[in-house]
């Protein structure tokens, strides 16, 4: 039930975060930063997952960039990975989830 | 002519390290995370005396020390084991020995390392003198045989280890004086998602800390028959948790006289447990969500850090009237504290300026600056005299 509100909620607001702008450079390295050093912290700083699952390309295959970016904003209810949405805007969240998928990450 | 002048250096250096005698009560290690290296620190003179290096993927490391308060044992996120020597400051043995591991304990005895993983879930035991593999106690938690995640895993009295099972909701207690055929006691369903435990500094009471619900597991060693009680239960009730942008840890917990101070979860608290009756005696609010609440060795202040987006403030609070008395913002990113054995300095990481910071806890004046390699937990060597450390 959750998971079909939430796909519903991401393909409402899928085609909206999708066209969402890139951040700014500036900020494009305070994601980069928060991705190591914050969400390493759980999900490994190499991204090979630790209390987390781990968040290579190949975790990520066949989960849209929009509902990544969903689960960056909302969190995952009933587990630790928090809502960022305070942190973090649309177009951040859509930036990084995009990144994670092509491994596009230093 | 060159390699004269090169023997005679090693031979310099050679005669100048075993000319000069020296105990390990004032050295410790910083873990540097980004680099996979450990910069070997001492607390008289507060400076770093050297770094070693190839340690592998050390985020969220954590390091304890054999008896002789030498030898560092580092777990690694990758799996990794490393023993390493403080006085010669090099990396003297290695084992990856899993995939994805989270931390480790020592035995009382000084024999035996425990290492608790993620990948595969469960305890190994490891020879604290060559680190061969001499046990391991899987996680398995379903009848399919799954196997869960284990945290919060230190050292008890009597030989053993105390650990919980994130997945399962469990606590394990095993007494290994046969590593192979350890004697294991499980407590099933102490509540859901235990990410941390810890054991009071007696070794007597074993508590984890519950991610899924509001409330700590605790187990009596003195009365293990008695099973697991919960306490602090609901003490978020009704309230919509905040975003925890960090997992506590209760391994930092505080222990002030009969009073332990731990950092509530989705909330920007500690919470104030009386260690008799283990009932909530005082919420104390606090600038952010807490991660981890260290008290100084003579139990007077606690002091206090955060998760993002409040990792630059530190927070001091006075035990017997439970104040916030200073609010500090001594470097960007705190991520860990640590108190000198009697107290007299504080060491923290500010992992984004690159260093490590020393403050006198009573003035809260800086009293020196070392220069670490994004800087995560320190950890020093009169660890190795504790139980649970």
């Amino acid at each position: 039930m959750a998971r079909t509100a939430a796909l519903a909620i991401a393909l409402v607001l899928g085609p909206a975060l999708a066209a969402a702008a890139e951040p700014p450079a500036a900020r494009q390295a305070e994601l980069l930063h928060l991705l190591e050093q914050d969400c390493g912290s759980c999900h490994g700083l190499t991204r090979k997952g630790g209390l987390g699952p781990p968040l290579l390309p190949a975790d990520l295959d066949g989960k849209d960039v929009a509902i990544i970016a969903l689960v960056i904003l909302e969190g995952v209810h009933g587990t630790p990975m928090p809502p960022w949405k305070s942190e973090l805007s649309d177009e951040d969240a859509v930036w990084l989830a995009a990144r994670l998928k092509q491994g596009d990450v230093p | 002519m060159r390699a004269l002048l090169l023997v005679l250096a090693v031979l310099l250096s050679w005669a100048a390290s075993a000319g000069e005698l020296r105990g390990t009560g004032d050295l410790g290690v910083v873990v540097e995370r980004a680099t996979g290296s450990l910069l070997v620190v001492e607390t008289t003179g507060r400076t770093a005396l050297g770094r070693v290096e190839g340690l592998g993927d050390l985020s969220h490391a954590s390091v304890v020390f054999g008896r002789d308060g030498r030898h560092a044992y580092v777990f690694g996120r990758d799996g990794a084991l490393s023993k390493v020597d403080l006085l010669e400051q090099r990396l003297t043995r290695r084992v990856v020995q899993a995939g994805n591991a989270i931390g480790g304990a020592i035995s009382d005895d000084g024999r035996l390392i425990a290492v608790s993983n993620y990948e595969p879930g469960g305890v190994r035991l490891f020879d604290a003198g060559t680190l061969q593999q001499v046990g391991d106690v899987p996680a398995r938690w379903a009848d399919d045989g799954r196997l869960s995640k284990t945290v919060g895993l230190v050292d008890i009295p009597g030989r053993g280890f105390a650990w919980s099972l994130y997945d399962a909701g469990e606590i394990w207690v095993g007494r290994f004086d046969d590593p192979a055929r350890p004697a294991l006691r499980r407590y099933p369903n102490v509540g859901r998602l235990p990410y941390d435990g810890n054991i009071t500094a007696d070794g007597r009471f074993y508590l984890a800390g519950l991610f899924g619900e509001d409330g700590v597991a605790l187990v009596d060693l003195w009365d293990p028959d008695a099973g697991p009680r919960r306490i602090l239960d609901g003490y978020g009730r009704g309230e919509e948790p905040l975003p925890v942008f960090k997992m506590p840890h209760l391994g930092g917990w505080a222990a002030a006289g009969d009073e332990l101070f731990l950092p509530a979860v989705g909330r920007h608290e500690l919470l104030v447990v009386d260690r008799r009756r283990w009932a909530e005696v005082a919420r104390i609010p606090v600038a952010g969500q807490p991660v981890f609440a260290v008290a100084r060795p003579d139990g007077r202040q606690v002091w206090v850090n955060f998760a993002h987006p409040t990792n630059g403030v530190v927070q001091v609070i006075d035990v017997p009237s439970r104040a916030v008395i200073a609010t500090l913002e001594p470097g960007r990113a705190v991520l860990h504290m640590e108190f000198t054995p009697r107290g007299e300095q504080l060491w923290l990481s500010a992992r984004d300026d690159d260093a490590v910071i020393v403050l006198d806890p009573w003035s809260l004046a800086r009293i020196a600056t070392i220069p670490a390699h994004k800087p995560s937990g320190i950890f020093l060597a009169a660890r190795a005299n504790r139980i649970g450390q």
